[in-house]
């Protein structure tokens, strides 16, 4: 059982604000914290890492990481942190980046081959690519076996491809080790994928802490599906009112009433959904 | 070709080099855990360091020599000190012009460093802690092998700039042959004693081999940055 229960007061862009999170993780979750930039979920990473200070307490098992009267410092805890820019030693090889944690041949032969990077070993990191040198990076948060595995927006530099294969390997990770995992993630089939519990920042302060599935899937009531996405222009073809949608990576076009147009700008957020059909899944 | 060296005694320069050599070795040992500290803290105690250590900088080196002279003088406790209980004389010698040439170069080895230390970038210094490593081992293993232009950079430019210093060697070191009569020191009685010929020969030495000392690092840094991939 890890117990966090801290605040600390940041200065953003935003102003002043007062990160406040009162979290219980069970051993062994994934959670995906997930929230806007500026909402305070790095900030949270790196204070259960040790690296800022805050106040309140932090609880690890039996072990105080945290409280009113000392802090332990980043070195004696135990944690495994990925950082979004992969954070990689340059002057070291792969396996050198690896062992400069825990000279423990074993598991960096191990972890290697689990991620396909055994032929890589040798190499500086400068010489990876992207995806590559976050596999490195996961490997090497991996070494000194953590109590806590930390993610700040891991594979958000990545392109799509990568990222999902990438996933996989994290997952592959997360089943052989059990590690108690926070990520940093804004990807919504990413968090679907990876975790079992979704916490939401907002101005420092937790708004949501649910599964998956209640946090992510935005149906309500007797919507049969329903998506998010940005409303992009409203075109008029011949009598007709056409809104163009972008949801996700892709461009939708729907019909709309002149008065529902009436009440659409462009540039909003906007629900698309539908009750009455049955939808057609086919093989593309 | 010995004809025109006829004369010229290179002692000057082998006095120059070596006080720049001792120096810079003393600066570099100084200089590392205060550049690795400005570059780290939060302190606000930051300013007021950063402002000490670049006042040589701006000091006319005979403010700077006159302060140093009268400090280590007999008459005052650290002069005193040392003479009473070494029996050295800290003033018209060399190891006085040691003590000075450190305060007197100070910046230019602290600010380079500090400077490569601050462009580290702090996600993978975080990730050294992380990792369980302390700061001095972080400082070793990790920022010092990333840094090694800056670390370059601060030796040679400390080296050099000793090797031209003037103003304070002559505050504090007079000019006794073999033991203070450094290589600028030298060619300035070489003009005023009109001898212009050991001059230009002296001076030519002295650009030479500072133009020479400057390639070598820039080469060097090229070189060094074209392996880490181009950046930096």
């Amino acid at each position: 059982m890890i117990a966090i229960d801290i605040c600390k007061t940041l200065y953003g862009s935003m102003g002043e604000m007062e990160l406040s999170v009162d979290l219980r993780i069970k051993e062994g979750e994934f959670i995906a914290l997930a929230g806007e930039s500026g909402s305070g979920k790095t900030t949270l990473l790196r204070i259960i890492a040790g690296l800022e200070k805050a106040r309140g307490t932090l609880k690890v098992g039996d072990e105080v990481w945290m409280d009113a009267k000392h802090t332990l410092p980043p070195q004696k805890r135990k944690i495994g942190f990925v950082f979004q820019d992969y954070a990689l030693f340059p002057n070291m090889t792969v396996l050198q980046n690896l062992l400069f944690v825990q000279k423990d041949h074993a598991l960096a032969t191990q972890l290697l081959a689990m991620t396909g990077l055994d032929e890589l070993k040798d190499r500086l990191p400068a010489t990876l690519s992207g995806g590559q040198k976050q596999r490195v990076s996961l490997c090497r948060a991996m070494m000194n076996r953590p109590k806590i595995l930390l993610m700040d927006e891991p594979l958000s530099a990545l392109d799509p491809a990568m990222r999902t294969k990438l996933q996989q390997e994290i997952l592959t990770l997360h089943k052989n080790f059990g590690t108690t995992t926070i990520m940093v993630s804004h990807d919504p089939s990413e968090i679907y994928r990876l975790a079992n519990r979704v916490v939401v920042l907002d101005h420092g302060r937790i708004i949501q802490d649910d599964t998956p599935k209640k946090v992510l899937l935005k149906t309500s009531g007797s919507q049969k599906f329903s998506f998010e996405g940005e409303l992009l222009d409203i075109v008029q073809v011949d009598i007709i009112m056409v809104a163009i949608v972008s949801i996700g990576q892709q461009l939708v076009e729907v019909v709309i009433s002149p008065d529902e147009a009436a009440s659409l700008h462009i540039g909003e957020r906007v629900t698309v959904s539908t009750k009455a059909f049955a939808p057609i899944l086919s093989n593309r | 070709m010995s004809e025109l060296f006829a004369g010229i005694k290179l002692e000057p320069f082998l006095l120059s080099f070596k006080l720049a050599g001792v120096t810079t070795l003393i600066l570099f040992v100084m200089a590392l855990p205060l550049a690795w500290y400005l570059s780290q803290t939060r302190s606000k105690l930051k300013p007021f360091l950063e402002a000490v250590t670049a006042l040589p900088i701006v000091l006319p080196p005979s403010v700077l020599g006159f302060y140093i002279l009268w400090a280590l003088s007999y008459n005052l406790p650290v002069g005193a000190f040392f003479e009473e209980t070494f029996g050295i004389k800290l003033v018209f010698n060399f190891t006085g012009l040691v003590i000075a040439s450190c305060f007197y170069s100070l910046p230019f080895m602290v600010q380079p460093m500090q400077s490569g230390f601050e462009s580290l970038n702090q996600n993978m210094l975080d990730a050294s802690y992380v990792c369980g490593r302390s700061r001095w081992m972080t400082l070793f293993k990790v920022a010092l092998p990333n840094i090694k232009p800056a670390l370059m950079t601060a030796i040679i430019v400390t080296f050099a700039h000793t090797v031209g210093e003037f103003g304070v060697v002559l505050m504090v070191g007079g000019s006794i042959p073999g033991e203070t009569k450094v290589a600028s020191v030298a060619i300035y009685e070489m003009v005023e004693i009109m001898d212009y010929r050991s001059a230009h020969i002296y001076s030519a030495i002295m650009l030479t081999l500072s133009f020479l000392v400057l390639l070598g690092v820039y080469i060097f840094n090229r070189k060094h940055n074209k392996k880490l991939g181009g950046f930096q």
